[in-house]
């Protein structure tokens, strides 16, 4: 393998766990709370078709984006009054959402753009490049030759492992998500904090829908969240709920995903589908040999 | 009963204007896709029997989320049981020589019945073996399922000719037979209207039904009175996912005859909501899976006359979820 092809490799792995980290970012404060959002499909699909919508009719891709984590905000506050405010199961409302947003999106884009077989295109995002780093091999242009989203989510990791760890609201987030009651004792408003977690899931989400639509595939196709937001429920059970964690498995994944791609051309003889199925089967595996979800937080999914 | 017959109509009634709103907002006339919709399914015997044949995965897999979800277990992966039912079913039905029609057509739904317990039992283990939460592990095995189809419909369950990545097509022997010539409405509506009585009875005046309900209710108080709690819940996540591969069978033992990628548009998650809208009740799930299979058969007339694409139904299912989560799962827990 020379050393383009696996710079290549690189560059799609990071671009494809760029939405999946965005996206179990989401999830990991989202359950961190107590709160579990099967609903990670939807999101993404809601904010990939945001982006894409507003991208097509403006020409911007800063207004897109920021559209796109608007309606991910407002759908994250919906989410939330579901299951915070009325209560409602959080699988049964994770469920109704993901099938909200596949029917939504895909009749908005039928009604917007028509069934023209061709897909429509959207103008590229602009990479910000780091000069003399992104000349580095292997991991220069896959690292510091991103679009802003690609950064922001790299970011996000250290940043959200010193809010959960260290800060205030993260202690009054492990506080809703370990032991709801003794946090109320305590004075943390437990409703305001999950609120506020669950609106933080949707908007991180639609960011990675808006990093899948106009900054890599510069297009929507109805469905293209393909799995993705349960594949991020999956790197967040791999990862153990821990921000580095859950950046390493979304490497691998993301990793596993790229070499899908490049194995036909490497002509390994391994059929492409077990790349699909490893996500999947690897959290069962970690799960299984855990004896389950032993550091998922104590309230998770409870009251 | 009247309470929960009220907030079922309610939900039904919000998705409906949800849908309508939707509509609007895309740029079209709701009153003229509602009625192409209704002409569409409810306008002729061709529009009835495409509504039987819509609404028959819909209440089986129905009826299986319903049974799960009154043991107190997530069943969120119908939609993977369901294919692994077709899987298997093909796998026998293309493999098996010539039999008479009767057997020949029971062994194909048995066939898909063992297929869909099997990656429901998996689930029932891990749960109760390694304390694996059955939301993740059925929706995993939900894309496992989907991998392991795509694998063997491009390679070895390939149909000969190889033009298609499709399974070869099931042979006469063992499909379900139509009842009407020039319509698809086949003999499994029989199947299914007998299912929903039989689960009913199951459900509220056998044993077994007592103790899963019991389970559901108070899964602690049911094992201090003496049952063994994990077996029925093995039981009847086994029997859930034995429900929707039935389903799966049907589906391609009568429609579709062949095995291919995205073999199910849905049916499994759309069980969800038919079940919920149900009230987990089997004469519930027959009426939701009625309501929703007239939603997806008049969907494409609507799409044709109004051209309001079909994908619209998804979003009312949504909203029903919602609209239900809002009113029955507040309700029920204020109570409580």
């Amino acid at each position: 393998m020379t050393i383009e092809t696996a710079g290549a490799i690189a560059v799609a792995a990071v671009a494809m766990a760029t939405p999946l980290l965005y996206a179990a970012i989401g999830e990991l404060i989202s359950e961190k709370s107590g709160i579990v959002n099967i609903g990670l499909e939807g999101f993404l699909l809601l904010g990939a078709f945001s982006a894409f919508a507003v991208s097509h009719a403006s020409g911007s891709n800063l207004a897109a984006i920021a559209v796109a984590l608007a309606c991910g905000a407002v759908c994250g506050l919906g989410f939330a009054y579901l299951v915070v405010v009325r209560r409602g199961n959080q699988i049964v409302v994770g469920t109704g959402l993901n099938l909200f947003a596949v029917g939504l999106t895909g009749m908005l884009y039928r009604a917007q753009f028509g069934v023209t077989g061709s897909a429509l295109s959207v103008p590229p995002t602009a990479s910000i490049r780091v000069p003399l780093l992104a000349d580095l091999p292997i991991l220069g242009r896959a690292l510091f030759d991103q679009t802003a989203l690609g950064y922001l989510c790299l970011i996000l990791v250290p940043l959200t492992a010193f809010l959960l760890r260290r800060s205030r609201t993260g202690l009054h987030l492990r506080m809703a998500g370990e032991n709801p009651r003794a946090a109320a004792i305590q004075g943390v408003d437990v409703r305001r904090v999950r609120i506020a977690a669950v609106t933080a899931c949707g908007t991180l989400c639609a960011a990675g829908g808006a990093f899948l639509a106009v900054d890599y595939t510069h297009t929507f196709v109805e469905g293209m969240s393909a799995g993705r937001g349960f594949i991020a429920l999956a790197i967040v059970i791999v990862g153990r709920r821990h921000p580095l964690g859950v950046l390493v498995a979304a490497l691998f994944f993301g990793f596993a995903t790229a070499l899908q791609f490049h194995f036909q051309a490497l002509a390994f003889d391994i059929p492409f589908q077990f790349f699909l199925i490893l996500p999947y089967a690897a959290t069962l595996a970690v799960l299984a040999i855990n004896a389950g979800d032993s550091n998922a937080p104590a309230a998770l999914g409870r009251d | 009963m009247t309470a929960r017959l009220s907030s079922s109509l309610l939900a039904a009634a919000i998705g409906l204007l949800a849908g309508a709103a939707a509509i609007a907002i895309g740029g079209g006339d709701p009153i003229t896709a509602y009625t192409a919709l209704a002409e569409g399914a409810m306008g002729s015997a061709y529009g009835w029997s495409e509504v039987a044949v819509k609404a028959c995965p819909l209440v089986i897999s129905g009826l299986a989320v319903a049974l799960a979800f009154r043991a107190g277990l997530w069943n969120i992966g119908a939609e993977g049981q369901l294919v692994a039912g077709a899987l298997v079913a093909v796998c026998f039905a293309t493999n098996c020589p010539q039999l008479p029609t009767a057997l020949g057509v029971s062994l194909t739904l048995l066939a898909a019945v063992c297929g869909g317990a099997l990656v429901a039992a998996i689930a029932a283990l891990l749960k109760l073996r390694r304390g694996v939460d059955e939301v993740i592990g059925t929706i995993m095995l939900n894309f496992i399922v989907l991998g392991i189809v795509g694998y063997l419909v491009h390679g070895p369950m390939m149909e000969a000719s190889g033009n298609y990545p499709q399974s070869e097509a099931l042979p006469g022997f063992t499909r379900l037979p139509r009842l009407f010539q020039g319509m698809r409405i086949h003999a499994g509506s029989f199947a299914v209207v007998a299912l929903v009585p039989l689960c009913a009875w199951g459900l509220y005046r056998s044993r077994f039904g007592y103790v899963v309900r019991a389970v559901g209710a108070n899964p602690v108080a049911t094992e201090l009175a003496g049952f063994s709690v994990g077996r029925y819940l093995l039981a009847t996540f086994t029997a859930s996912g034995a429900l929707a591969g039935l389903a799966g069978g049907m589906e391609v033992a009568s429609v579709t005859y062949r095995m291919y990628e995205n073999f199910s548009p849905g049916y499994g998650y759309t069980a969800i909501a038919v079940a919920l809208l149900g009230r987990l009740d089997p004469w519930g799930v027959l009426l939701a899976g009625l309501l929703f299979g007239i939603l997806e058969a008049g969907s494409m007339s609507m799409q044709r006359v109004a051209g309001v694409s079909a994908v619209i139904v998804s979003l009312i299912q949504g909203c029903v979820i919602f609209a239900l989560a809002a009113i029955e799962y507040s309700r029920a827990e204020s109570s409580s």
